[in-house]
């Protein structure tokens, strides 16, 4: 069986449960809610700060609740124990993990589409005029987000402590995404519109590197 | 067990006994080895001082450059073994790999600790403020933070094949991570000078003072290959000890069915 | 009921060992199992029944040693987990999926063809088709049993590891089970079974127990004690 077959039946298998529960969707969505909130309270900006910290505010929100997501997606296998399910089935190991890293791109992504006018309204930050841009940026960095967050979720799915653990390994490793795309952003919303060339390159390349590496080693990360 | 078992023991005592004679000429050489790199330092640590010359528009404060750079190229080339040691174990599984990558981690953490230290120590009087986040100092301070991440993974899972294996992925994520850090930095920010060392037309040292960071350098070199060998050997022992308490637990385990069985 | 094709897989441990940590759930075993035979494997808990099941399923890679499947040869590595199936401790099933979209699932994993009707049968064949539309989650701890059975008999393997199959079964269901591996075993394809249930276990044709990690008894070597110190 193809991979790109087999890793849409993984990521059907990923959607249809989500939209059954709505667990992960759920907790994402209401602590992005709660961030944007509670940010406002902490630090009361003005319009002109808003414009300067709403950058970093909507990507570390979205790193935060990425990571809270992350954690279950492996944990979830093992209920039941059916990565062994999965890792019995003659299927490219790489499609177990791509198939939930799509899925939980989807996620994100769905969350990010709510959110940003929410945070434009709430910092009154106009954003519609770059939405499909900033849009692109958001994407671009959320895929690095779930691809490396998806690989280290399967390596700390038996680790001890493995809720802390996540967001330890996960966070430095995306600080290029972090600088990348705040940088972006800013550009984007700041006096003069525009998109940095070399923040979509970077952007690109953190995935296209961490894609590769994942498809790499994907049998070492569903052993046993 | 009877005679096998008396062979077996009669085996087990001869390897340790040869363990233990290798053990002792070996721990002879690497003994002077660390006399011949602590006097080594002692003398870099003279030169910088009292052989290299006062630079003009720092002052003496320029003399931690012997150390700052010194120990970031060790603790960068002990990340890049460490590096191939995460490869090496994924390629053929054996645990030497394993020991290897952790050694180097550990010892390049530690070297960047001091890059971390004596960095701001310099920044202060030179460009007035303690830290910057210009490209080197933020790489630097991301590589630390990778590697207590991967040093905090090991910790968490117990099982050795298991967390070779995790650790090396996570060892070559990190490493990946290295470049793309340093060039989102550099676009980002820069105010780091740029190399003196190699750095292109217009830069380049005093030559005295080259000789002494090349001393220096020889010296942190030499302290980076034994802490990582000590630290090898250290992991190297700790799968010696597990595997002879098995072994003691196996024996224990056959004479008890033994008493059964009477 | 015909799930297994007509050539079946084998398997032979050589030499394999497995170790977690300081543990060793397998030392040095040897031990070959023909095509087409049933095969009961006994032991106390922790003594290597699961660790050797999970081995001949590929999901376990021994720390040293072998393990080849016979009749496999010239198989890929993926052929030859087509050709595997395995029941073990936990369901391998997802709760929020009904029976029916769980065996299509794996069905669609194990890229099959007739998957609807395939699945429809095995549901039947294992007393589920009343209740294919409900969440597994909702299942009784025999018929999740029975869903694990089913999603091991999706792809019609051509070996079957069983990890205490017995466990949650109520008398009928036993039967029930006694039934489907005598089928299973007839239609040609290779059972291996750990068990604590006698009258389950009377069933296979061979026996083994396991004990610390080594082969303490083999009814295929003439009865014969392996090791000195084991009392007949």
């Amino acid at each position: 069986m193809s991979l790109t077959r087999s890793t849409g039946a993984v990521l059907a298998k990923e959607l249809k449960i989500e939209l059954r529960t709505h667990d992960l969707t759920n907790t994402v969505l209401f602590f992005v809610l709660m961030v944007a909130g509670l940010f406002s309270f902490a630090f009361s900006p003005t319009v002109q700060e808003s414009r300067r910290i709403l950058p970093g505010l909507i990507w570390l929100a979205f790193f935060f609740a990425g990571t809270l997501m992350l954690q279950l997606c492996f944990v979830r296998e093992q209920v039941n124990d059916t990565l062994a399910a999965l890792r019995l089935a003659p299927i490219d190991p790489s499609a177990i993990l791509f198939g939930k890293i799509l899925a939980n791109f989807l996620f994100l992504v769905v969350t990010e589409i709510v959110f940003v006018p929410i945070f434009s309204v709430f910092y009154n930050v106009n954003v519609w005029p770059v939405m499909g841009q900033l849009l692109l940026v958001l994407f671009l960095g959320t895929f690095g987000l779930s691809v490396v967050g998806t690989v280290f979720s399967a390596m700390t799915a038996q680790a001890r402590m493995r809720e802390l653990l996540l967001p330890l390994l996960l966070l430095p490793v995306l600080a290029p995404v972090l600088i990348a795309g705040v940088e972006a952003t800013s550009e984007l919303l700041g006096a003069h519109p525009g998109i940095g060339r070399e923040w979509l390159s970077m952007l690109g390349g953190f995935d296209v590197i961490y894609v590769t590496a994942t498809w790499l080693l994907s049998g070492f990360l569903v052993e046993e | 067990m009877g005679p096998a078992g008396d062979g077996q023991r009669q085996q087990i005592d001869g390897t340790v006994q040869e363990m233990e004679m290798t053990t002792k000429s070996k721990q002879r050489v690497w003994g002077l080895a660390w006399v011949a790199t602590a006097i080594l330092l002692a003398l870099a640590g003279y030169a910088i001082f009292f052989v290299a010359p006062r630079e003009l528009t720092m002052g003496n404060i320029q003399r931690i450059f012997y150390v700052h750079v010194a120990t970031a190229w060790c603790g960068f080339i002990a990340f890049f073994i460490s590096f191939f040691g995460c490869i090496g174990y994924l390629a053929s599984r054996q645990m030497e790999w394993d020991w290897l990558a952790v050694a180097t981690a550990e010892v390049g953490l530690m070297f960047t600790t001091v890059v971390l230290i004596t960095g701001p120590v310099w920044a202060k009087p030179v460009w007035g403020v303690w830290w910057v986040w210009d490209a080197r100092l933020t790489t630097a301070f991301i590589l630390e933070m990778l590697y207590i991440a991967y040093l905090l993974l090991r910790k968490m899972v117990t099982e050795p094949g298991r967390r070779a294996m995790i650790s090396a992925v996570f060892g070559i994520f990190a490493f990946l991570d290295v470049p793309l850090c340093y060039f989102s930095i550099r676009w980002w920010r820069t105010l780091h000078p740029a190399p003196v060392i190699g750095g292109g037309p217009g830069s380049g040292i005093n030559p005295v003072m080259w000789h002494v960071f090349l001393f220096g350098l020889a010296g942190f070199l030499a302290l980076t290959v034994i802490l990582v060998r000590d630290r090898y050997r250290m992991e190297a022992l700790r799968q010696k000890i597990s595997e002879l308490a098995a072994d003691l637990e196996e024996r224990e385990e056959s004479l008890e069915s033994k008493e059964v069985t009477r | 009921m015909n799930f297994a094709l007509p050539t079946s897989l084998g398997v032979e441990f050589d030499r394999v060992e497995k170790r977690y940590g300081g543990l060793r759930a397998l030392r040095r075993l040897s031990l070959s199992i023909a095509p087409g035979e049933f095969v009961a494997l006994f032991g106390p808990n922790g003594s290597g029944k699961t660790t050797l099941l999970r081995m001949a399923a590929l999901l376990v890679q021994p720390t040293s040693g072998k393990v080849r499947h016979i009749g496999a040869e010239n198989l890929s590595p993926v052929d030859v987990r087509r050709r595997i199936g395995l029941v073990a401790h936990k369901a391998l099933v997802y709760d929020e999926l009904s029976a029916r979209e769980n065996l299509s699932f794996f069905a669609k994993l194990y890229a099959l063809d007739n998957a609807e009707e395939r699945v429809g049968r095995v549901l039947g064949a294992v007393g589920l088709a009343h209740r294919a539309g409900d969440a597994a989650g909702t299942f009784s701890r025999g018929m999740r049993q029975r869903l694990a059975i089913a999603r091991a008999l999706i792809s019609e393997p051509r070996l079957l590891l069983f990890d205490e199959p017995a466990t949650g079964l109520d008398r009928q269901g036993r039967e029930w089970l006694e039934q489907t591996l005598t089928g299973l075993h007839e239609a040609g394809a290779t059972l291996i079974m750990s068990t604590h249930d006698d009258s389950v276990a009377s069933l296979a044709g061979r026996s083994i127990w396991l004990r610390a990690g080594r082969l303490e008894r083999d009814t295929a070597a003439a009865d014969a004690p392996l090791e000195r110190g084991v009392r007949q």
